[in-house]
């Protein structure tokens, strides 16, 4: 698989505090990649980080071949990313749906059929009007990954995208994180501490523990044989701080 | 006459001036209106870029700005009025503007004055936009200027609040446009009331005026003209805090 992502040596601080330390991986395009570790390990920054949402404190990033630096912003239109709590516009669900699309100038019908096509993925076809804050929270989380995806990104970055969501929901949008993969060759990279969520997703696994990343493997490498104590231990349950 | 039968007999009377559209009442009126609310809306137009400004961008001496637009919420009227009139007096530095005892020079005063008050309401609305959505905007490959609008979009009812508040305190101000724009009225009868009609005279100085001189039942007539345009301006308020 081509190479999408390499990171070397990068580090991230937040004043005194080291977050992320030396961090080297390379994350392939069309995988499912996902990062695990106890909360507070990093995940989150590093996925920032990726997005060009934040910016390093030391250390290379370079997607595609193009370093951090200059036009930010027509790197980031070629991803997106997904919170834990998606943050909805004060507007219609369709509104909302076709932020990215409206942001980047496209025509009106267009919008109108992939709003719609986006909708109907994440089974939401006919509240396009319903004003999207009245959601709950399944449909809300659907709503924003229709969002994410509707401009067709290359890169989609989750961020603990089913934490707070009951186990149909969780099944929808890991049904949906595999078919934008299968069906698009869209990149995932998912943030979690769902390892069972993993094993069902993921194509490979990286661990993060106090802002290192210990161990980068297969799936089946990483549940089957880990080659660091330390990510046996996470993986068998074992609180590590 | 008992003072309730005088309230009585005065607010009688004032609702005649005010049914009867008595030139003298609807002359102060207008200048009212026309004063305040172009006053506010200069004020609109500098605070809200002002408070977009101090929410996203970093800048030296920002902090001291934000102070100094709280301190102006509650600047005092009158020492508004005093600093303007000694600017604008033919001795003072803008004299030969001649600008004092105008419209214009009224205009002045309560933008001074209202200005800090849409400045500091609107920027607490706009800090209370989850910092998610601007994040979201970003991610979905929005740029800073989508930010501000989607901000903006979001804070909209709040935005308009503050509007509606330095509307309100701008209608309700005396002191300042006392003393820059003198209270003045047309001599001549017109329709057998007040001195004629009105050209720096306000709602509230003229109720001061009125007063002084016994003519309570315009002084309640302008009260309650005064009340109703405040009371208006809350019910709007009141209605896009519902919407919020």
């Amino acid at each position: 698989m081509q190479e999408l992502f390499r990171i070397e040596n990068l580090c991230m601080a937040f004043g005194e505090k080291e977050v992320l330390r030396n961090i080297n991986l390379t994350i392939r395009r069309g995988e499912i990649f996902a990062l695990i570790g106890p909360s507070g390990a990093g995940k989150t920054t590093l996925l920032r980080i990726l997005n060009f949402f934040e910016k390093p404190t030391r250390g290379n990033l370079k997607f595609n071949g193009l370093a951090n630096e200059g036009e930010i912003n027509n790197i980031r239109r070629r991803m997106s990313l997904l919170f834990q709590t998606p943050a909805i516009f004060k507007a219609s669900v369709f509104d909302n749906v076709a932020y990215g699309l409206r942001v980047r100038g496209i025509d009106k019908k267009k919008i109108e059929n992939k709003v719609t096509s986006a909708l109907n993925l994440v089974g939401l076809e006919g509240k396009e009007m319903q004003k999207a804050r009245t959601l709950s929270g399944g449909e809300a989380q659907r709503m924003a990954f229709a969002r994410a995806i509707v401009y067709d990104p290359e890169v989609l970055f989750l961020d603990e995208p089913t934490t707070n969501l009951d186990p149909a929901n969780v099944a929808k949008i890991e049904e949906l994180i595999k078919r934008i993969r299968n069906e698009r060759g869209t990149t995932i990279v998912i943030a979690t501490h769902n390892i069972p969520q993993v094993k069902r997703i993921a194509d490979r696994v990286g661990i993060l523990l106090n802002g290192e990343l210990i161990e980068v493997n297969s799936k089946e490498g990483i549940f089957t044989a880990p080659k660091d104590e330390r990510s046996a231990a996470f993986l068998k349950g074992e609180m590590i701080y | 006459m008992s003072s309730a039968e005088f309230l009585y007999q005065g607010i009688i009377r004032a609702i005649e001036l005010i049914f009867s559209l008595n030139p003298y009442i609807l002359s102060i009126t207008g200048v009212s209106i026309k004063v305040s609310g172009t006053a506010t809306l200069l004020a609109t137009v500098t605070a809200i870029p002002l408070a977009f400004a101090l929410a996203f961008l970093q800048f030296r001496g920002k902090q001291a700005l934000i102070t100094l637009i709280n301190t102006g919420m509650g600047l005092p009227p009158v020492f508004v009025g005093l600093f303007i009139f000694v600017m604008l007096v033919p001795a003072g530095p803008f004299g030969f503007l001649n600008m004092i005892f105008t419209p214009k020079a009224m205009i002045i005063a309560q933008y001074i004055l209202v200005t800090p008050i849409i400045t500091g309401i609107s920027l607490a609305a706009i800090k209370a936009v989850p910092k998610p959505i601007v994040e979201t905007v970003y991610t979905l490959g929005g740029s800073g200027k989508d930010a501000v609008i989607a901000t903006l979009l979001e804070a909209k009812f709040g935005i308009i609040t503050a509007v509606l508040a330095g509307l309100g305190r701008a209608l309700a101000e005396v002191g300042a446009i006392l003393i820059v724009g003198g209270n003045i009225a047309y001599t001549g009868s017109v329709g057998g009331i007040g001195e004629g009609l009105s050209y720096t005279r306000t709602l509230t100085t003229a109720i001061t005026s009125e007063t002084s001189k016994g003519d309570i039942s315009t002084s309640i007539a302008l009260g309650i003209i005064l009340i109703f345009l405040n009371l208006s301006v809350n019910l709007l308020a009141t209605f896009f805090q519902g919407r919020d």
